[in-house]
């Protein structure tokens, strides 16, 4: 091949990797997740400088460790002088949910080079794991889907907990009024994408009723992993009895 | 924190990526999106600072109605969002 051949062909190849339909519908579909994510990220950022963190920090902690309610909490526990160990026990115990959206994902990114994981696997939330299990099965390229998506909802919660963090000192958000209401709206709809059998909504109905009964008895957010696992389990043993 | 976030969120991907799963346990997975959905969404709308909160001033309760219908006709996340937002906006007019 002559150079000039090779230099065509190398052009070909990035103007299909910038033209990727994957990676751009990826990136659509995050934006109804930054909606969500600004009210809680402008939240989070002004209370967070409020209760003694500096905006840098406060940017720092989005950008490292990428979880909503764990950042809240670590923040009333920091002002609450709560020992380091205590703190990050409890990040782990809000977190451990992302052990099952990580697993049910693993049915679609399969069979992936080691060292992607790392990458696709930071970029799991609620949000992200909820959009692309409605959509990765039309997706040619899943895994390109799947960064699309992730890390344009990641840059959202970043930029949002850094607005929220530097303007805080110029500018007073109140609480989020309507925009509060984001998150539940895109939840009920991927729920609804989500359904397909007359099992699967008896399992979205015990599990929000296990969610509420947990999350009335028991302190923390152990009622989301609780319910989701137990409600599964109802669904595969109500799958073996049909 | 930056490691028990991050463990919990690659390690069943990266084990799991490469292994065939067991019937039983692709089928408990199966069930996993719309469990954690819900059990994300009714505490969502039905608590407030720890207990449940039936009454026509839970805004997002009343809302999620109208919301829940608009999902279900248009299976449209930009439409039932916007729609979400606007029921949710009326309502806080009228309340």
């Amino acid at each position: 091949m002559s150079q000039q051949e090779k230099k065509i062909d190398d052009q070909d190849y990035l103007l299909a990797k910038l033209n990727d339909s994957s990676l751009k519908a990826g990136i659509k579909d995050a934006f109804p997740i930054i909606l969500g994510y600004l009210p809680i990220g402008l939240a989070y950022g002004m209370l967070a400088v409020n209760k003694g963190l500096t905006p840098l920090q406060t940017t720092a902690m989005s950008l490292f460790v990428f979880a909503g309610s764990s950042q809240l909490v670590a923040i009333e526990m920091i002002a609450a002088g709560a020992a380091v160990a205590a703190i990050v026990a409890m990040t782990f115990l809000v977190n451990l949910r992302h052990l099952l959206l990580s697993a049910s994902l693993s049915l679609h990114l399969r069979n992936l080079p080691f060292y992607y994981y790392p990458f696709l696997g930071f970029l799991v939330t609620d949000e992200s794991f909820a959009v692309s299990m409605s959509k990765l099965e039309s997706q040619k390229n899943k895994q390109r889907y799947f960064v699309g998506l992730g890390f344009t909802a990641y840059l959202g919660w970043v930029f949002s907990s850094a607005a929220g963090a530097f303007l805080t000192e110029f500018i007073n958000f109140g609480s989020g009024g309507a925009l509060d209401f984001v998150l539940p709206a895109m939840f009920v709809v991927l729920l609804v994408m989500q359904i397909s059998s007359s099992s699967e909504i008896i399992v979205a109905v015990f599990s929000g009723l296990l969610s509420l009964f947990f999350a009335l008895v028991i302190d923390g957010s152990w009622n989301i992993i609780l319910a989701t696992v137990l409600a599964a389990f109802l669904g595969v043993y109500i799958s073996g009895n049909s | 924190m930056v490691i028990v976030t991050f463990l919990p969120r690659v390690l069943p991907l990266s084990i799991l990526g490469n292994k065939e799963l067991p019937e039983r346990v692709v089928l408990w997975l199966s069930f996993i999106p719309a469990a954690v959905l819900s059990a994300l969404l009714a505490p969502s709308i039905l608590l407030k600072n720890g207990s449940i909160y039936l009454s026509l001033d839970n805004t997002a309760l009343i809302a999620f109605f109208p919301t829940l219908f608009v999902a279900y006709r248009t299976k449209n996340i930009f439409y039932t969002v916007s729609g979400g937002l606007i029921f949710y906006f009326i309502l806080m007019l009228i309340f």
